[in-house]
């Protein structure tokens, strides 16, 4: 019998069943693009019939960290860039939880780059949302790593001389197995997308735009959008690498000139995710080792007996 | 030095198989009745390098180097650079040997290959062979390897001539050759063994040195091992099953055995692409319900810094080790030091607790690292465990029984979802996680997918569910609540009573203090000191924090002065000692080493008896005295 038996109970569940009682209400700016994910996410829980209980929510620092304040469900609130490390080690520790780790863009692009790059590569069964608003919020409206060239903060008096990372690309070319981008402004196309990408086995990565009206009022609200895979004006196909590739560094060019393209980038289906990949060269057990510890049955292997043998 | 035991060096390039030759060297003397003890000095480069292990021999149990040795063999360095006049490194090829002699004891034997080293090469060798008496064998074990097999068997042509000359019975170091080499390696080896063997009967006489292997025997059956194997093995006793890290000399060699062993356990092991992530990841395992560690040496350790605080402000329990080596910064990565002490205690920012061992020898290094893991996981604490590239690696015989213990993989405070069924919690059905008045200052925590206990883990100060909150009322019952933990494991360890190590007479008149690997060491100078008509006692402490303040004050009380020996500039230990204690600084005095290597039994002698006894200077450069505040 599992010692976690939240996890997969699929009962019905309401979307305001995963707003906390104590903290019902974000401390968000009024008109925020992070409302916008709070709602996705709730909606994409509720869809997918999630126990609040078998959900980890990890999030790193900034306005987007403190989802989980306003997301019910077993949350880490981690340090800034660090959200994937701790939620990729839970998933393996339980791969019976539906993890997901969410940052801002200076979080995940930013400090927390490194991480990104190398969970992607690696592609964790994982889901990560970055609310991308293109600033610093939380420190008040610093120039961030998807901000334009040219963008003038308090700490970029004269305009950034830097070029915007590219976020879609990289991921894609990091490793990701399903890559897509959605805006605030669009909430069913979000919780649709938060709800693949949660279903997705291996890393799933949302670009959320998500527009900051108090320190970002010169960017786009990201309005009117366009999705990629609907419109007849883009003709691609997202299982295709390089097609992929190509749509993608379109829609990072046309974001600084006021069109807002979102949709489902890549998919890809066949590639084993870490766990699987893990397991086949047999270095992670059958059973979710977390239960381990619960099963007084199980006789723990005792250094004795298995390993003191090549020291005589 | 003693007259009845081998202090053999085997000298040569760094990719030689000299650290495989030795150990292979050490556990058959272990299995012929006899005490080892290895001591490695390596460089940190590519290819080539003096390299060499010493492996000292004796009928009674040794827990140090030397002082000096008395058995060269000398081989040749593979991978030298070509002699060049004007470079710093000089002549490389005949560093096996050359760079040896000033550590050679009088009376003490030179095996060197011939086929590779040239004695011409070195200024004064005859002379100096003729000051000190030293026997010299002068074999071309390279030419002996090539006839017989490859070259690489010169090592196994050197260990025959050790043989000879020393007196170890042929089979003694055949009968593990044969139990570690597949046969087609082991034929030739064995050629190249007699062949060897035979040269020195054949052309040298058979009584010349002083130099032999003691009898021995043991009363009970013996392992072979190295301060990290027993990290590693206190670790998987524990119940550890991850493990995440990213290389880093000198911990690499704990990484790569839990690397190695887990998944025969059904653990898992994560090479990561940083040390922030490595910690991250052992916190979120351990977040998710199973024991996990990480660790790092001083550069990799200083990246866990945040993670570290994290695990302090979540209460997340985790075990952290730290390999030492010289620093600051890349420092001298393959050489030993104890200078990441202040580090390792009050790295990451705000009022840290957090509990930190220091195990002298791989005794201690398994059962603090079963301690580290114990109160880890009961008190929802980082555990450190802290070491260095000295008795990570040396390698030295004990018994078996030791390891013969029962496993324990506890989770420690942890609800089931049968208790939180009526666990308390918060109005909108968060468990109370992290509440205000519990026993200890330890509340129990929830694992992620239990029913009825979900909760936020966040590194922001937080109420009792683990909501984000700056009320001051709060705040104070929470960091109170969090210190408490240290005064509860503090009674703890003092009930446990044997994690710090007393030795010598109890009424001693002079007291020598120290922390970690320098122990065994400083027990031999105790030893002769207290023969030498002295009265000395000493105090290894392994519990850094929380700090036993009163057993180091009891000891420090009895006698007139003690000497604290470390192997750091700066006197981190005697400095955290009198911080501690508040006092003594007119009592304290230090003997500090930092130079790359290791104490030698000798020098703390020397520094004891010139500086507390006779209150005179230091006769040589290698170590430092500090006086005390008095002084």
């Amino acid at each position: 019998m599992s010692a976690f038996s939240a996890i997969g109970e699929h009962a019905e569940h309401d979307r305001n069943e995963y707003t906390p009682g104590l903290e019902p209400q974000p401390t968000w700016c009024p008109g925020c693009g992070d409302f916008g994910v709070l709602k996705a996410l709730k909606g994409a829980a509720a869809e997918l019939g999630l126990s609040p209980e078998e959900m980890l929510v990890s999030t790193g620092i900034g306005c987007s960290g403190k989802l989980n304040s306003y997301f019910d469900s077993y949350g880490f609130h981690t340090i800034h860039g660090r959200s994937l490390p701790i939620a990729r080690a839970a998933k393996l520790a339980n791969p019976g939880l539906t993890v997901v780790a969410a940052g801002g863009d200076g979080d995940g692009y930013g400090i927390g780059g490194n991480h990104f790059m190398h969970t992607a590569r690696e592609n964790h069964d994982i889901t990560y949302i970055v609310f991308n608003n293109e600033i610093f919020g939380l420190t008040k409206g610093q120039t961030s790593p998807t901000s334009p060239k040219g963008h003038k903060s308090k700490t970029q008096p004269h305009g950034s001389a830097k070029d915007p990372i590219r976020p879609l690309s990289m991921s894609l070319n990091a490793g990701a197995s399903y890559v897509a981008r959605t805006a605030a402004v669009n909430p069913n196309q979000a919780k649709d997308i938060i709800v693949e990408a949660i279903e997705h086995d291996g890393f799933s990565h949302v670009d959320f735009l998500t527009q900051c009206p108090t320190w970002n009022k010169d960017a786009k609200q990201y309005v009117p959008y366009i999705d990629v895979n609907e419109s007849d004006d883009y003709e691609f196909d997202n299982t295709d690498r390089s097609e992929a590739s190509e749509m993608m560094f379109e829609t990072e060019n046309v974001l600084h000139e006021g069109t807002v393209l979102t949709g489902r980038y890549y998919v890809d289906e066949d590639r084993p995710s870490y766990q699987q990949e893990k397991q086949r060269i047999g270095e992670i057990p059958e059973e979710p080792l977390a239960e381990r510890y619960f099963d007084d049955d199980y006789e723990w292997e005792r250094v004795y007996d298995t390993f003191l043998d090549k020291h005589k | 030095m003693t007259d009845d035991e081998l202090i053999w060096r085997i000298a040569g390039g760094s990719g030689d198989g000299i650290a495989s030759t030795s150990q292979n060297f050490a556990k058959a003397l272990m299995r012929a009745g006899l005490h080892v003890f290895t001591h490695r000095h390596y460089p940190s480069r590519i290819r080539g390098g003096h390299t060499y292990t010493e492996v000292r021999v004796s009928a009674d149990n040794v827990k140090s180097r030397g002082d000096g040795y008395n058995f060269l063999l000398a081989l040749g360095d593979s991978f030298a650079r070509n002699p060049q006049e004007n470079a710093y490194y000089g002549n490389e090829e005949v560093k096996p040997l050359s760079e040896n002699l000033d550590e050679l004891n009088e009376g003490g034997v030179i095996v060197y290959d011939s086929g590779l080293l040239d004695t011409d090469d070195i200024p004064n060798f005859d002379e100096r062979v003729e000051e000190n008496g030293w026997h010299v064998y002068d074999i071309d074990l390279r030419t002996i390897a090539r006839e017989h097999g490859r070259e690489v068997m010169r090592n196994t042509a050197g260990v025959a001539v050790t043989c000879a000359i020393a007196g170890i019975e042929p089979e003694v170091i055949k009968s593990l050759m044969d139990d570690t080499m597949p046969e087609k390696i082991f034929e030739p080896n064995m050629a190249v063994f007699d062949d060897a063997y035979e040269t020195v009967l054949e052309e040298y006489d058979a009584d010349a040195p002083d130099v032999s292997v003691p009898e021995g025997e043991h009363d009970e059956e013996q392992v072979l091992i190295s301060g990290s194997d027993a990290i590693a093995y206190g670790a998987l006793d524990e119940g550890c099953r991850f493990i995440a890290g990213y290389p880093m000399t000198p911990w690499t060699e704990v990484f790569t055995i839990m690397s190695q062993n887990l998944p025969e356990v059904g653990g898992i092991s994560e090479q990561v692409e940083d040390e922030i992530a490595a910690a991250a990841l052992a916190l979120g395992a351990s977040h998710a319900g199973v024991k996990a560690m990480s660790g790092s040496s001083g550069g990799g350790f200083a990246l866990m810094s945040e993670p570290l605080g994290l695990a302090e402000m979540t209460e997340t329990p985790v075990v952290l080790v730290e390999a030492m080596r010289a620093g600051p910064s890349t420092g001298m990565p393959t050489k030993p030091e104890q200078a990441d002490l202040e580090h390792v205690l009050y790295t990451s920012q705000g009022d840290s607790h957090r509990v930190v061992f220091a195990p002298s020898d791989a005794v201690e290094a398994y059962k603090q690292t079963r301690r580290a893991f114990q109160i880890a996981y009961e008190y929802q604490i980082p555990s450190i465990v802290l070491y260095d590239q000295k008795n990570g690696g040396e390698l030295q015989n004990v018994p078996a029984s030791v390891f013969d213990e029962e496993p324990n993989a506890d989770l420690g405070s942890v609800i089931t979802e049968e208790e939180l069924v009526d666990a308390p919690h918060d109005p909108s059905g968060k468990y109370n996680r992290f509440q205000h008045d519990v026993e200890d200052g330890v509340s129990p925590r929830s694992i992620p997918g239990q029913k009825g206990g979900r909760y936020l883990a966040t590194g922001n100060e937080h109420m009792p569910a683990g909501h984000i909150a700056e009320d001051p009322d709060n705040r104070v019952n929470q960091v109170d609540r969090r210190m408490e933990k240290m005064e509860a494991i503090r009674a703890d360890l003092d009930a446990d009573e044997e994690t710090n190590t007393h030795y010598g007479p109890e009424e001693a008149e002079y007291g020598i203090m120290t922390f970690g690997s320098q122990q065994g060491t400083v027990e031999e100078a105790v030893d002769r000191l207290n023969d030498d008509g002295h009265s000395v006692k000493m105090l290894g402490v392994s519990e850094m924090a929380p700090y036993p303040v009163e057993e180091v004050t009891e000891f420090v009380e009895s006698v007139d002065e003690v000497l604290v020996v470390e192997m750091n500039a700066s006197a981190q230990f005697r400095g955290l000692t009198q911080k501690e204690l508040g006092r003594y600084g007119e009592k304290l005095s230090s003997l500090l080493k930092y130079n790359g290597n290791p104490f030698e039994p000798a020098e703390i002698v020397d520094g004891f008896v010139t500086s507390i006894v006779e209150d005179g200077t230091l006769p040589g450069h290698e170590t430092k005295f500090v006086p005390a505040a008095s002084d």
